[in-house]
């Protein structure tokens, strides 16, 4: 899992049957201060999470897979938390 | 997940057997700013995009079980639904380093 925030949200119409009814949301991951930035990526929403939030992001279809109840879903990232503090030592 | 435009096609007419019938489209894969990242690759469509079209695609296993009925298929990039809108606030907006310390986002 990884920590990111929400960037922004992604409309679409036409799109495979797993993905209906659920929100897609643009997620940069939070990098350490000498880390190169990592690039963006989509995620299903499963918190109501919205732009600006901090987020907890599972980047594993198997994970997705059991965590939306879809057996063979094919879904990659799903947002699984908002987070309210870090604590970095 | 990743965002990739459409900007042709591939006609393969040697394919394996569980693939035929699924269309193969030429994208380029681009970041939130819709600037490209890396070279043109080759993905399976599932949801009827054309050229021009702002797609999401879905890398890795997970491209496979996307296909419609032969789910065990070599396809490791699919087109998973075609973007009618899309809001992204400027990279400047946010704080995207983790700090030591305690940080508060809520």
């Amino acid at each position: 899992m990884i920590l990111g925030k929400v960037v922004g949200t992604v409309v679409t119409t036409i799109s495979h049957p797993h993905y209906n009814h659920r929100r897609l949301l643009v997620v940069q991951p939070l990098v350490g201060q000498n880390d190169v930035a990592d690039s963006d990526f989509i995620a299903v929403d499963h918190t109501h999470a919205g732009i600006g939030d901090t987020v907890l992001v599972n980047r594993e279809g198997n994970g997705a897979r059991q965590l939306l109840n879809l057996p063979d879903g094919c879904i990659i990232s799903v947002i699984v938390g908002i987070v309210d503090e870090v604590k970095l030592g | 997940m990743l965002f990739g435009r459409v900007h042709g096609t591939a006609i393969c007419t040697v394919k394996y057997p569980g693939i035929h019938g699924i269309k193969l489209l030429i994208v380029q894969p681009l970041n939130k700013s819709l600037e490209p990242i890396g070279v043109l690759q080759v993905a399976a469509d599932v949801v009827q995009a054309g050229v021009g079209d702002l797609c999401v695609m879905v890398r890795s296993r997970e491209a496979a079980l996307a296909m419609p009925e032969i789910q065990f298929v070599p396809v490791d990039l699919a087109l998973v639904g075609i973007v009618d809108e899309l809001i992204v606030r400027p990279h400047s907006d946010f704080d995207y380093t983790l700090k030591p310390g305690n940080i508060h986002y809520t």
